[in-house]
This record gives C-alpha cells, sequence and structure tokens, in this order.
C-alpha cells in the first residue's frame, strides 16, 4: 500500500522558502510525474517525501500514518537517484541484498529475493560484478533492483534516465512502465523532460517555483492547460503563444495553439507567413514560419515529407475548437 | 599541447634532481655511515666518508647501555594509540562536517588548523602541571593523549578531504535502504574512504613517531620513546657522535622501513581528490 498525503508542507533553505504551503494527493498504485523547469523544486519535494530533507511546516502521511518525523529508513519507500548512487565496493549481489541486509532478513530469504530481482531485470549474469564493470543502463537496472527486493510502499524516482543516452532512455523508460504495471506499486518520478512524463504518468504534477501549477493525466495537461505556464511546457514541440490584437480578437490576452493544429496552404489561410528554418523529422515536419507579424515564429507540423523551401509564402490556418485562451493573469479562460 | 623536452634539458634536470636527492638524504647517509666509525673516527678532520675501520661496537654499547626495546614499545604504543585513538575521535567528526555542514563548519576547520600554528612551548607550562596534578607525567597514557590531542587536527583534516570526495548520494541511498547512522559510517563510507582512511593512518603514525618536543619534557625515564632514546645520548660533557648516531639510527629505522613500504599508499592517499 503507498498513499501519500502531503498537507501545507513547507520547505525553506535559511530564508529562501524553496516550497510554498503545498497539498497533494497522491493514490495508491499511482505513476506519479513531478515535471518543470530546473530549479522548480521537484527534487526537493521528493526528498521531503523521502525523508532526506526535513519539512519547515506541514504534515506528510504515508497511508494514513503521519510520516513527517521518521527517518527515512524507516518510512518504507526505496529510492533510485540520478547518480544511481551504487556501493562501489559491492558486487551487484551485495548492491541488491543491502537493504535486506540493513532488514535483518536470513541468508537464503536475501539470495532468494535478489535472484528473483536479478531475474525480473536480466541482471543475472552480472551478480558478481562491481558496479563499475556495468554500463550506464546496467547500473541503472542495479538501482531498481535494490529498490524493489525491499518491496517498498512507494518507488521514488529522482531523474534516473538523464544520465543515459537517447536510445538506452527509451529503453528504460519502457522498462520502468512495465515494472510499474506488474508491481502495481505506487511510484513518484522526478524529471525535467516533460515526453518522459507524457509517455509514462497516469498523473502529472507541474511544478514552478515550488507551486504546483496544475494536477492531472497527461490528456489533461495537453488538452486544458490551465495556465499558459502549462501551455507552453507540456506538449513537444511548444504551443505557439500569441499576444495581441489578434489574441483581442477572441476575447482574451493570450491565445494558444499547438502546432499539430494548424493547417498549412501555399495559397489561401487566416495567416501569411515566410517559411523559416524546417526540422525533418522523417514522419513529421515542423516548420518555423515567420512574418506572420502574430510572434516571433510560429511553429506548425505537417505529416510527412512536405517540400517547402525556406522564404516560400504560406497560409496557416487555426484548427476550429483547438484554440486555447488566457487571461491577462494567464489563467485559461 | 604537450611541451617538447631536449634530451639536453632532460639531462639537465636529472641532474639537478639527482643532486637536490642527495643533498636532503646526505645527512641520514652520514648518520648511517657514522654509527659504524669509531668515535675518533667519527670526528676525524678531514672526515671520512668510506675508507674508515668499520665496526658494530657502537650498536653493542647502546644496546648495553640502554633499553632499546622499552623505548621502542613506548614508541609503537604511543605512536599507535594516539593514532587509534585519534580515528576512533576523527572519523565521526569528519563525517558530521563532511556531509552535515553547518553555517560554521569553515570557522571550526579553521580554528582546528589553528592551534597547529600556536606554539607548542606556549602551553607547555600549563600542560605539565596538569600532567603533574592528573599523575600523568613520564606514563604512556599521557604521551597518547597528548599526541592524539595534537595530530587531531590533522586526522579530521585529512578524513574531511577523503570523505567530502565521496558522493552525498550514496550516503542518502544507504539512509534509504535503511541503513543506521553506525551501519552507514561502517559499511559504506569506511569501505570506500578506506585508501584515504590507511594514508591519514600512516602519516600520523610517523608523525607521533618522530615528535620530539612533548616526548622529551613530558616523559624520564618510565614512558620515554625512541626519540628520548636518542636524546640521551647527547650528552653535555661533549658528545659521543658514533653512539648518537648508532642511537639515531636504532630510532628512525623502523619507521623508514614502514614509509619506505607504503610509500605508494601514502603518495596516493596525500593527492587522493586533487586530480579526478
Amino acid at each position: 500500500m503507498g498513499r501519500i498525503t502531503l498537507d501545507k508542507v513547507t520547505k525553506k533553505f535559511g530564508e529562501v522558502e524553496v516550497i510554498p504551503p503545498l497539498d497533494l494527493t497522491i493514490e495508491d498504485g499511482e505513476f506519479v510525474v513531478f515535471v518543470g523547469p530546473s530549479g522548480c523544486g521537484k527534487s526537493t519535494l521528493l526528498r521531503l517525501i523521502a525523508g532526506l530533507e526535513d519539512v519547515s511546516s506541514g504534515h506528510i502521511q504515508i497511508d494514513g500514518r503521519d510520516a513527517t518525523e521518521v527517518p527515512p529508513a524507516k518510512r518504507g519507500l526505496a529510492m533510485v537517484f540520478q547518480s544511481y548512487a551504487l556501493y562501489p565496493h559491492m558486487s551487484v549481489r551485495k548492491n541488491i541484498a543491502f537493504p535486506l541486509r540493513m532488514a535483518g532478513l536470513s541468508k537464503d530469504e536475501q539470495d532468494k529475493r535478489v535472484s528473483g530481482a536479478a531475474e525480473v531485470l536480466n541482471l543475472t549474469a552480472y551478480l558478481d560484478r562491481r558496479p563499475g564493470q556495468l554500463s550506464g543502463g546496467q547500473r541503472q537496472r542495479v538501482a531498481i533492483g535494490r529498490a524493489i527486493v525491499r518491496e517498498p510502499a512507494a518507488f521514488l524516482f529522482d531523474e534516473p534516465l538523464s544520465n543515459l543516452d537517447a536510445a538506452l532512455r527509451v529503453g528504460m523508460r519502457l522498462e520502468i512502465s512495465e515494472l510499474h504495471k506488474r508491481l502495481e506499486t505506487t511510484m513518484i518520478y522526478v524529471t525535467h523532460d516533460q515526453v518522459e512524463a507524457m509517455t509514462m504518468a497516469d498523473k502529472i504534477v507541474v511544478l514552478r517555483a515550488g507551486n504546483i501549477e496544475q494536477v492531472g493525466s497527461p490528456l489533461e495537461l495537453y488538452q486544458s492547460p490551465r495556465n499558459t505556464f502549462v501551455a507552453g511546457f507540456i506538449g513537444s514541440p511548444r504551443m505557439n503563444l500569441i499576444e495581441g490584437a489578434e489574441a483581442a480578437k477572441h476575447d482574451a490576452t493570450t491565445i494558444g495553439i499547438r502546432p499539430e493544429h494548424i493547417a498549412i496552404s501555399p495559397t489561401e489561410g487566416t495567416w501569411q507567413g515566410k517559411v523559416g528554418v524546417s526540422e525533418h523529422l522523417g514522419s513529421d515536419t515542423f516548420f518555423h514560419v515567420t512574418g506572420t507579424g502574430l510572434a516571433d515564429a510560429i511553429t506548425v507540423r505537417a505529416g510527412g515529407e512536405v517540400s517547402l523551401r525556406y522564404g516560400d509564402t504560406i497560409y496557416l490556418t487555426p484548427e476550429e475548437g483547438k484554440l486555447h485562451r488566457f487571461d491577462a493573469k494567464g489563467l485559461r479562460i | 599541447m604537450a611541451r617538447s623536452v631536449t634530451t639536453r634539458r632532460k639531462i639537465v634536470y636529472t641532474v639537478l634532481a639527482w643532486g637536490v636527492g642527495l643533498l636532503i638524504f646526505f645527512p641520514i647517509l652520514w648518520t648511517i655511515l657514522t654509527s659504524f666509525k669509531t668515535e675518533a673516527d667519527a670526528i676525524a678532520a678531514p672526515p671520512k666518508f668510506l675508507f674508515f675501520h668499520w665496526t658494530l661496537e657502537n650498536y653493542a654499547v647502546v644496546q648495553e647501555r640502554s633499553d632499546y626495546m622499552r623505548h621502542l614499545w613506548n614508541s609503537i604504543v604511543i605512536a599507535g594509540g594516539s593514532t587509534l585513538l585519534g580515528t576512533v575521535v576523527a572519523v565521526p567528526a569528519a563525517w558530521s562536517m563532511a556531509f552535515v555542514p553547518s553555517r560554521r563548519t569553515k570557522d571550526i576547520l579553521m580554528w582546528m588548523l589553528s592551534t597547529k600554528m600556536l606554539p607548542a612551548v606556549g602551553v607547555l607550562y600549563p600542560i605539565y602541571l596538569m600532567f603533574i596534578q592528573l599523575g600523568l607525567l613520564d606514563t604512556r597514557t599521557g604521551l597518547v593523549i597528548v599526541m592524539m590531542l595534537i595530530n587531531l587536527p590533522i586526522i579530521i583534516w585529512m578524513l574531511f578531504t577523503y570523505f567530502r570526495e565521496i558522493p552525498g548520494e550514496i550516503l542518502e541511498a544507504a539512509r534509504m535502504d535503511g541503513a543506521t547512522l553506525r551501519a552507514e559510517i561502517l559499511y559504506v563510507l569506511t569501505p570506500m574512504a578506506l585508501p584515504g582512511i590507511a594514508s591519514t593512518i600512516l602519516l600520523n603514525v610517523i608523525l607521533a613517531w618522530n615528535e620530539a618536543f612533548w616526548t622529551l619534557n613530558l616523559t624520564a625515564a618510565n614512558a620515554g620513546p625512541l626519540t628520548a632514546f636518542i636524546a640521551s645520548y647527547s650528552s653535555p660533557e661533549g658528545l659521543f657522535f658514533a653512539k648518537l648516531s648508532a642511537a639515531s639510527v636504532m630510532a628512525f629505522a623502523p619507521i623508514l622501513v614502514l614509509g619506505w613500504f607504503s610509500q605508494k599508499q601514502l603518495v596516493r592517499g596525500l593527492t587522493f581528490g586533487a586530480v579526478k
């Protein structure tokens, strides 16, 4: 069981308040992703839940019990660190067995659980190696192995994939999602990569400067961002935000339209501009359209290969009903 | 860009380095040679370098006149004991300063180091009186305590430097894995810092072994270590250079051997963390 409740939790470092009063409930078995730009307090929040930092005020409950003053070792949570944080002087086997040894489990039970975890994570062949002899992906799996043998109430992941190369990252992303489906244990995952957030999460918590900007499922955040910050942060490439006269036509201070919700035509459309830099991904092409008078550049997605050259005149038409409207405070109308 | 080094320059530097090395080593070499001379040869002018009457007599006399083994044992107890005690105190101190520093940690480190800047003789009088009061004068226990206190700043500084190189996340991982503070220090921190701890211990054994000010002033016949053993051969009535040299060689031989076999460890320890 792993229901985690934060009740008016704050964190101050000296005089600086990095987490203003914050409430959040994470349901048992949920995969929750904390996402936000660097310095937004997402890692601090995770460390508060882990107990590696003390809260300045407020309460943290784990499974209905007040865990605010409970030391990290006794919270029943397991954590996977960005740097893997493996014990370099121990073999993979001893690394994975360490939490079990600390819990005072019998040698037989330790061996049984280590073998089980190694099998799940494809580490059986590497059990007698030292972390230094493993690749980045393997090290990350050892770190996950060390977390799962404890059968924790919840897993905490602190940017676990950011040290891996792009290909490996996609693979590990799937493995962690797969693990979540199989274990059905609460997972809290911190990342600054909104693609990771969108692909893995049941629930995304978008943070900025310690404040929760929005909580919701990936699609909720994508379809109805609560404010311009979330609108710009979720979705890749980011939403086009347009201010001024064009926005006023829609009774808004700012309007937003995603690159995939704009139709292009060489002959007619709502907005006229010139083709700037284009990015060809094979499956998609992204055009940065300049000279529209709306914003510096409007990003547009076109499916497949579209042959438009730099400097060509192009017409853009936003898809009806996909326009997001925001007021002067940046809040959704 | 790699610097080009000409052969001539190489030769010049090699000769220069050997020259400086020999210059530093010369007093030790001379002491060793003198210890095998007769007293007459030892003060001969011009000095005799290798062509003299080689004798082991000085060693026999020194061994006969004073109890070498007792002094050796005292040195071992004082150097070993103070280092061990110091390490036990310093590991938790360095741990807290490296991993849970406060705003004052830097000041405390500087303050500890500043005690090494004070001339030892400045506190000799109060410490001497305290030793009389506590009945610690001329006892190994007293010397172990004083040596431990004198070297503690160095032990803490060295351990602090090594500990700081260990990523805090690994200790946090241990905490998440259910390790108590004791288990964290014992199973994770200590094995990882072992090379550093080893060279700290080694250096402090050497420092304590060679320390002469406190050992000479606070001991007499009973707890005197090898430094006192050497000093007993420099008499005001006239020096017996050959016997003094023999005593010196007997005193520094053990630590020289220790240093020789552990030089790799020492150098590694002293430059640890300088480059990643």
